[in-house]
């Protein structure tokens, strides 16, 4: 179970190019890349996101670039979970692939607004809406994806991996 | 129930007799491919780990061609990490500066990926490689790092949708009017994490550079991969380039598709996608007059020598408007080559067009051509998502290599065949 954070909502397809835009990609830094962090979108993302915090979206979040700067960024500035309605298929297996968990729940959506203050249990598949007292629920996490983030992603995974 | 061309190839190098759609699999990989942007972050991964050799070497290939020629300082370090690890692994298949090109139509090219292969790619247009018949898809870079330990990647099995594609092509419309026309179709997650399938005797009439050029923008619409069957011209195409023979995988009679789309080629018009999607496709008659600043051609979309003929075709002793900017980039020094040998880089010059050396800059803002805020460029990339060129206020317009000669005639977004004045010679 994470804890209680503040949510970060935005619209559609929010691309990797605003996530983290093109001209920082000559840094692999992670502090550098976190504090540009949604900055063509919500300027002010990067000075205001604490630990715990939750981003909320809606279709097709993550759309573009193959950039593992975009989950690594968002990683980086310390959000637990990433909520989306849906997710493009790149930015998914990054985020499963870097230890980001991150779920599909349309009705999250709809019901949390940004500011709102969420919990997360991933395992149950539960989002509780601390503000409005409300719960969502969604898709347990793949077994398979959950022993990734549980082992901190794919790299540490393969560390146990005896060939399959 | 049957399988998918796509599904046949992964249950294959899974070692499967048969995979459904949604399955979670490890396939072998015949290609790991990495940029100047991503491979860093996969090295740095790598080099965690306790492994001191990747997998194969022969079957990794690390191209710098996103911010190369080096833009700057920081640019500088990941090229230059990425070519001392290149050395002390002994890859066969790095290309520095002067033998490199935008690795989407490069790998092709110099024969790395045949039909039937699994590849994987640290960068989102490696669905490119469909057009051969292969399975390849964009990962991360962390994929890769992973791919270049064990040489498999993890994959969800894509359930697929079909398009039929019948007739041929009109004059002056080409391969990049297809995707467009289909993104506007179905929109930019209309094919998520399914396979766009192309089947039909209308491929028969598209040249390899049109397949390539629509497998290239599968992603745009949200597709795992895009692939096309194998006939004669890819065969010829792989046999003139390639050093392995490579596998024909068919889809099964009874293969299942979430849904079937027919496309008529003959009915498909010029189509631009406005800003600031891929999806916002126009044609001719749909908008006014819009004023272009900067035109680019090339990139892994349409940076290969069919596209630039077809804009030469148009170009050729004309004048580029007064005040507006021509950038052609042939995608590797192949092209470039056979450009300059067949006068085709002549004709852009002559024009008032400045041609690059290969390099994927202007296309993602990087350098060579970036955008100033309130500028308006006219492109034959495959984005036009805010700031994709550079300032967040600035726009794209995508279309064939066709209409943007046009448009850097006219100055503004304009129709090849108004221009060529019905002349269809
Ligand atoms: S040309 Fe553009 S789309 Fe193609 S690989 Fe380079 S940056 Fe990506």
């Amino acid at each position: 179970m994470n804890k209680a954070g503040r949510v970060f909502k935005y619209g559609d397809n929010v691309d990797t190019d605003v996530i983290i835009p093109a001209r920082y990609l000559n840094t692999t830094d992670h502090k550098e890349l976190a504090s540009h962090c949604m900055e063509d979108l919500d300027e002010s993302f990067a000075r205001e996101v604490a630990p715990g915090d939750y981003i909320l979206a809606g279709s097709n979040f993550g759309s573009g670039s193959s950039r593992e700067h975009a989950p690594i960024a968002i990683k980086e500035s310390g959000v637990a979970v990433v909520i989306a309605r849906s997710f493009a298929r790149i930015f998914y297996r990054n985020a499963i692939n870097i230890g980001l968990p991150i779920m599909e729940c349309p009705e999250a959506y709809e019901g949390i607004e940004a500011e709102d203050r969420i919990r997360v249990d991933l395992t149950q598949g539960t989002i509780t809406n601390l503000t409005k007292g409300e719960v969502y629920q969604t898709h347990p996490f793949p077994e398979f994806m959950q022993a990734l983030i549980e082992a901190g992603g794919l790299m540490a995974y393969i560390k146990t991996w005896e060939g399959k | 129930m049957g399988m998918t061309m796509t599904q046949k190839i992964l249950a294959a190098h899974a070692g499967l007799e048969a995979v459904t759609a949604g399955q979670l699999i490890w396939a072998d990989l015949d290609m790991v491919l990495g940029n100047d942007i991503t491979a860093p972050v996969a090295i740095e991964a790598f080099e965690k780990t306790r492994h001191k050799e990747v997998f194969d070497r022969d079957k990794i290939a690390l191209v710098p061609d996103h911010f190369t020629p080096n833009k700057d300082i920081k640019a500088a370090e990941n090229s230059l990490k990425l070519r001392n690890f290149a050395r002390q692994q002994a890859i066969t298949n790095y290309f520095e500066l002067g033998e490199m090109g935008i690795e989407h139509a490069l790998l092709p090219e110099k024969g790395l990926v045949v039909a039937g292969d699994v590849v994987i790619g640290a960068d989102s247009h490696t669905c490119t490689y469909g057009a051969l018949g292969a399975f390849s898809t964009g990962i991360g870079s962390t994929d890769m790092a992973a791919g270049m330990v064990t040489g498999k990647c993890w994959f969800r099995v894509p359930s697929a949708l079909r398009f039929n594609l019948t007739g041929r092509l009109k004059d002056f419309v080409s391969g990049k009017d297809v995707i467009l026309h289909i993104i506007k179709l179905i929109g930019v997650e209309g094919a998520r994490y399914q396979s766009m399938e192309f089947t039909g005797e209308g491929i028969g009439n598209l040249s390899m550079d049109d397949r390539f050029t629509i497998a290239n923008m599968a992603i745009e619409a949200g597709a795992k991969n895009g692939i096309f069957p194998v006939d004669g011209l890819t065969r010829a195409y792989i046999r003139d380039h390639g050093s392995r023979a490579g596998k024909v995988y068919e889809a099964d009679g009874d293969a299942l598709y979430e849904a079937v789309h027919e496309i008529v080629l003959d009915d498909i018009e010029p189509t631009i996608a406005f800003p600031h999607l891929p999806d916002k496709g126009r044609v001719f008659g749909e908008f006014g007059e819009i004023a272009i600043d900067q035109v680019v051609i090339g990139s892994c979309t349409n940076g290969r020598l069919g596209d630039l003929r077809a804009a030469a075709r148009i170009l050729k002793g004309r004048k580029i408007a007064r005040g507006l900017r021509l950038i052609v980039f042939p995608a590797t020094q192949k092209i470039y080559l056979d450009a300059m040998k067949e006068g085709l880089l002549e004709i852009f010059i002559e024009a008032g067009a400045v041609v690059s050396t290969p390099t994927c800059g202007p296309c993602l803002g990087g350098h060579m051509g970036v955008l100033a805020k309130g500028e308006r460029a006219l492109a034959t990339t495959n984005r036009n998502f805010v700031g994709r060129m550079g300032h967040p206020e600035s726009e794209v317009y995508l279309a064939s290599p066709e209409v943007a000669a046009a448009t850097a005639l006219a100055g503004v977004i304009a129709d090849p065949r108004k221009i060529m004045g019905g002349s269809h010679e």
